[in-house]
């Protein structure tokens, strides 16, 4: 586990060097920054000897190369343009007003992040870098100290009582080169939730984090999906901290796309909340899906879950790595993770790494991993309705990824998320 | 001759065992045939073998739908040709509307055979009007197919597709299990409402109770993969009082 050969560190100058430093801000947003950067210094740039990247090559994300892909052409409405929502337009990673709505919403605070970093008094303080800085244990997560030292787009959040009306990240990328950091800061106050929606392609490359902190009471959901275009490489980390009978709920569908890393770091600080993870995604060919999971139960009678179904074909790669840390005291957890490739063929890999470590002893944790090919009994039910073959695969498709899709608690959403997967299917199918 | 069976041997593919052994079986167009038989007799496995499930192998023998030699046809051609089984045990499918799915089958064995697609509005409105009648909801149909069903909901929901996709060939594994009183009502209801002059049904089952509804013209008793004898509807009701010993020691 801890090496006790010393690493030799890996430069940071590259991805560095790809973004201008941020502007001066506030004193303590400019603190935060600068050690952020100085941490960066000290773990180097993620390589692939990394056991926290053994499964997936961060190399382009690291690299000072341009990273390229070509934006699909928008041949299909946005996700969730149906729901009643705020709307923050970004093009290629940056806000723009113009395509997007009102800054305001009953019960939602809301400024951009560069307006709250460069306020000398402001929640943010609390949580800028800092939920990120806490998440840093027991790996270093070395691109969230990079966004945390550089990102100057995204928003700041404040649900101060129940927000009816979701809020709806819409992004929507035109440059083949853009390399976009996010940074996202939202705070639910007790007794307070929020919706907060995502859709799109952000970049060629992005590298976007939310940290989140939700009080007593609270609940946050969040569903995302996170487009389709082939070359985009995508990294997300969401650092979430939960309060006493606090809810958060997150869902992301990733179709395609040659590097996807999605990280989520939650903490449980409250007794009796409730925190679930999901997401499901498909790709073909060149496509490498990792998802990096890590809870840390460090209350009572807390809930956590983690659902993760990968539909893999001809070349692709998905991986999962989840971890359910039960700290000692953290008694009455209940801790569950599952994760499964579907593979549609010989030629996908599917690496899974699931992980308890538990330090109480009146807890229930279970996980468990799966790969394995189409359901043959369910094939030949559908096959013998006279439903072809083709069809019916997919349909058996469906039926695996809906089990994560599920996890989604609003109905109209899930629907939405649905839509996807068949219209995805569909055009693959018909190529 | 509608289903045809002559001589059918049938072993599983993975191990040497020897399932089915020289089954002869004719069931003519209008009627109603039952099997009956021990567990483990093999009712099942030639159901699956005659709708072309994976994972049996013919080593010897023949069976044809209405002349037509199905075996090495395709689930979905056997289905497009007329046959049809109601599975003993129905398969759950998240996420797959059973509204989305029976259209999907229906029309694709319309195109199959050539025949007109119906569209959303003429298909709806058939299935709406056949749910009823076995009294399945609104959200019964809208919900994926068979999930959260209960044992008799499943069933129900296998008639239902039988009624929509109006084969030729209606094969019935022990459709009654599971299902109240109330519930065997409909669904005989249900196939005696199928019944026709083009149409035969294969009706498996271990109780006289279901053909008390759907009256049998044929009663088959299959022991040990074969058909050890056939009989009118009275061979159900010897089976009901004295079980299979005697039947089984006769032939033997
Ligand atoms: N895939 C399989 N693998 C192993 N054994 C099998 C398989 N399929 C069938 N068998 C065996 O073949 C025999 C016949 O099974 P089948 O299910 O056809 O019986 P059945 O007459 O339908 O019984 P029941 O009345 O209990 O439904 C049994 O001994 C069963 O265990
Ligand atoms: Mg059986």
């Amino acid at each position: 586990m801890v090496s006790v050969k010393a690493k030799k560190l890996a430069p940071t100058d590259g991805m560095l060097s790809r973004h201008a430093a941020a502007p001066s801000a506030s004193g303590w947003a400019d603190a935060a920054r600068a050690s952020a950067r100085a941490r960066l210094s000290t773990v180097g740039a993620p390589q692939r000897r990394d056991e926290y990247w053994s499964f997936t090559n961060p190399t382009g994300f690291v690299s000072n190369e341009p990273a390229v892909s070509t934006p699909l052409a928008a041949d299909e409405a946005a996700s969730f343009a149906d729901a009643d929502a705020l709307v923050l337009t970004f093009v290629d990673g940056v806000f723009d007003p113009a395509q997007s709505g009102d800054l305001a919403g009953e019960g939602l605070e809301i400024q951009t992040l560069a307006d709250a970093l460069s306020t000398d008094i402001h929640w943010a303080k609390d949580v800028f870098g800092v939920l990120e800085e806490a998440g840093q244990n027991p790996v270093p997560r070395e691109l969230t100290m990079l966004n945390t030292a550089v990102a100057t787009e995204g928003f700041v959040l404040r649900a101060t009582q129940v927000v009816a009306r979701p809020v709806r990240f819409n992004y929507v990328q035109t440059s083949a080169t853009s390399d976009a950091v996010m940074r996202n800061l939202v705070k639910v106050d007790a007794g307070a939730s929020l919706t907060i929606l995502e859709s799109g392609t952000i970049a060629a490359r992005c590298n976007t984090v939310f940290e989140i902190d939700i009080a007593d009471d609270g609940a946050l959901h969040h569903v995302r999906t996170q487009g389709r275009d082939h070359d985009r490489q995508v990294f997300t980390a969401m650092f979430a901290r939960l309060g006493a009978r606090s809810t958060y709920k997150s869902f992301t569908l990733a179709m395609n796309g040659v590097l996807t890393r999605n990280e989520q770091v939650v903490e449980f600080t409250g007794d009796d909340a409730a925190a679930h993870v999901a997401g499901t995604c498909m790709g073909e060919g060149d496509f490498h899906n990792d998802d990096t999971v890590f809870v840390t139960h460090d209350a009572v009678n807390c809930e956590s879950r983690q659902v993760f179904k990968k539909v893999l074909k001809s070349g692709a790669t998905g991986v999962f790595q989840g971890k359910i840390l039960v700290k000692k005291g953290a008694q009455k957890t209940d801790g569950y993770q599952i994760s499964q490739g579907l593979l549609l063929d010989d030629e996908v890999n599917f690496l899974a790494k699931p992980e308890l470590e538990i330090y109480a002893d009146d807890v229930i944790c279970s996980h468990g991993s799966t790969s394995g090919g189409l359901d043959e009994t369910g094939l030949f039910y559908l096959l013998s309705r006279g439903v072809p073959r083709a069809a019916a695969q997919n349909m058996l498709v469906i039926a695996f990824m809906d089990e994560a899709v599920q996890e989604i608690a609003d109905e109209a959403i899930a629907d939405d998320v649905r839509g996807r997967i068949a219209g995805w299917l569909d055009r693959h199918s018909a190529g | 001759m509608m289903l045809d069976i002559k001589n059918l041997h049938v072993k599983l593919e993975e191990e040497d065992k020897v399932i089915l052994k020289g089954v002869n079986l004719t069931v003519e167009a209008g009627k109603v045939h039952a099997i009956m038989g021990p567990n483990g007799s093999g009712k099942s496995t030639l159901s699956y073998v005659l709708a072309g499930r994976d994972g049996y192998e013919v080593t010897d023998g023949s069976a044809s739908l209405s002349g037509a030699d199905i075996l090495d046809m395709e689930p979905e051609e056997r289905a497009s040709e007329g046959l049809f089984l109601a599975f003993q045990y129905p398969v759950e499918i998240p996420g797959v509307g059973n509204m989305t799915f029976l259209r999907t089958a229906v029309n694709a064995q319309r195109k199959a055979r050539g025949e007109e697609e119906l569209t959303a509005g003429e298909f709806l409105k058939v299935v709406r009007e056949k749910a009823k009648s076995l009294k399945i909801d609104a959200d019964m149909l809208k919900r994926p197919v068979n999930v959260g069903f209960s044992g008799g909901e499943k069933k129900r929901n296998e008639i239902l597709q039988m009624a929509m996709l109006e084969p030729k060939m209606c094969i019935l594994d022990e459709t009654d299990s599971g299902l109240d009183v109330d519930a065997m009502k409909l669904v005989s209801e249900g196939v005696n409402a199928l019944r026709d002059e083009g149409r035969a049904f294969l009706v498996i089952t271990h109780y006289q109770r279901l053909l008390d509804h759907i009256k049998p013209d044929v009663v088959h008793i299959m022991a040990n993969g074969r058909i050890v004898k056939t009989g009118g509807p009275e061979l159900a009701l010897e089976v009901e009082q004295n079980g299979y010993a005697d039947i089984l020691a006769e032939v033997a």
